[in-house]
């Protein structure tokens, strides 16, 4: 049994129960999905119950928050879709601030250890979850990485979820900022076509711009689109691989960290 | 596949109503689904059996009621039909309409024994 939280799991992995194939699920749920085909008991009484499916999650991200400002560590919660440039960003971002600021790392992916060992090789502390089936992080499983990890007090975590643009705008890890990278080969309208995401993040990096050359990418209709969604969303442009403008991006996160009290 | 983290969750719920309420078997779960939301009830429906199988709510009636969208204009105070998060007033065109139903994901009642 965790001491922490009281769950009788090691990690978010162990909850997670086998998938049923989807032919066995079908002939399973030919029950009473019609409404009333269950004989009523006579005992059985209503209950109102009128809870949010997201209570649990979001009091373990308090509890993640709580933890952040005591400690003073500044919690980047990284998302974008696949292969926007994520891990490339953060080894990138190490290399140039590792010796100025303690930084640990969370690598969130369905399967495999890669991405930590990349941030490893950085010679930074770094945690991988495997979230298996789930497709995102959630603020449980980072209450244990973060208690596994020795994240010193005035330090930067990031956190780089699993890459989708959909399920992490849901799950609040207790992040002091959410950024979203979006990389310009994957097209200008996304802002528009993933609303939730863009909608809940706090800065936006436009990754590999070092290809705009190359692709039919309209950076203002982008800008445009993700203001549409979030009028407030700060928006950075640089190349993680050529290091354009890459030095804005470490000014904001030097500015942030500095302020820590 | 995220509903089934949050399918997840109401299992979770549901063990702990049967603690404090004092039940050992769930009938039917009502679920208050928002159309904003961006929670698929295909998808709720589809592993909502996976998901219970082996709880206290094996082979319970899933029921989903689904909200639907509704807005009111931060400048002009009317309200309207959402069809997605993020659009313009109908009545004076301000871009910014606050979201007053639609954005619901939670369970509202049991069917408990
Ligand atoms: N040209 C160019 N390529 C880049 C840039 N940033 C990342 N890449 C490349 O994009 C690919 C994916 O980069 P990753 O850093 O693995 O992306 P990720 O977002 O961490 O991917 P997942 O963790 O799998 O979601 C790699 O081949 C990187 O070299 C950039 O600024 N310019
Ligand atoms: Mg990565
Ligand atoms: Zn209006």
């Amino acid at each position: 049994m965790c001491g922490i939280c009281g769950c009788s799991q090691t990690n978010q992995t162990t909850k997670l129960k086998p998938v049923v194939k989807q032919n066995q699920h079908l002939l399973t749920s030919a029950h009473g999905h019609a409404g009333h085909a269950h004989d009523h008991h006579e005992n059985e009484r209503l209950i109102q119950v009128e809870q949010n499916l997201l209570n649990k999650n979001n009091s373990y991200a308090a509890q993640n928050r709580a933890y952040f400002k005591q400690h003073q560590i500044f919690t980047l919660n990284l998302v974008s879709s696949p292969g926007a440039g994520k891990t490339t960003l953060l080894v990138e971002t190490i290399k140039r601030l590792k010796d100025r600021f303690p930084i640990t790392v969370i690598e969130g992916d369905q399967q495999t250890e890669r991405d930590a060992d990349r941030i490893r090789a950085t010679g930074v502390q770094a945690l991988q979850i495997n979230t298996g089936r789930a497709c995102h992080l959630d603020a449980h499983g980072i209450g244990h990485a973060i208690r596994e990890l020795d994240v010193k007090d005035h330090s930067l975590l990031a956190i780089e979820n699993v890459g989708n643009l959909v399920c992490p705008s849901s799950f609040d890890l207790g992040e002091a900022l959410k950024v979203v990278v979006l990389s310009v080969t994957e097209g200008d309208d996304k802002p528009i076509k993933y609303p939730d995401m863009f909608h809940a993040a706090d800065l936006m990096l436009l990754n590999k711009t070092d290809l705009l050359p190359y692709v039919d990418f309209d950076v203002e209709q982008c800008i445009r689109y993700a203001r549409q969604v979030n009028p407030d969303i700060e928006i950075i442009k640089l190349s993680s691989t050529k290091g354009d403008n890459f030095s804005t991006w470490t000014d904001w996160l030097t500015e942030r960290l500095s302020a820590l009290p | 596949m995220h509903e089934l983290s949050l399918l997840e969750n109401v299992r979770d719920i549901l063990e702990e109503h049967a603690v404090t309420q004092n039940f050992s078997k769930v009938t039917q779960v009502t679920l208050e689904i928002g159309k904003l939301s961006c929670v698929e009830p295909e998808a709720l429906r589809f592993g909502f059996d996976v998901v219970m199988k082996d709880s206290l709510a094996e082979n319970a009636t899933l029921l989903i009621s689904e909200l639907d969208g509704l807005g009111l204009c931060q400048q002009c105070h009317r309200e309207m039909q959402m069809k997605t998060l993020y659009e313009p007033c109908i009545h004076c065109g301000h871009a910014f309409v606050r979201i007053t139903q639609g954005a619901e994901m939670k369970v509202k009642d049991l069917v408990v024994i």
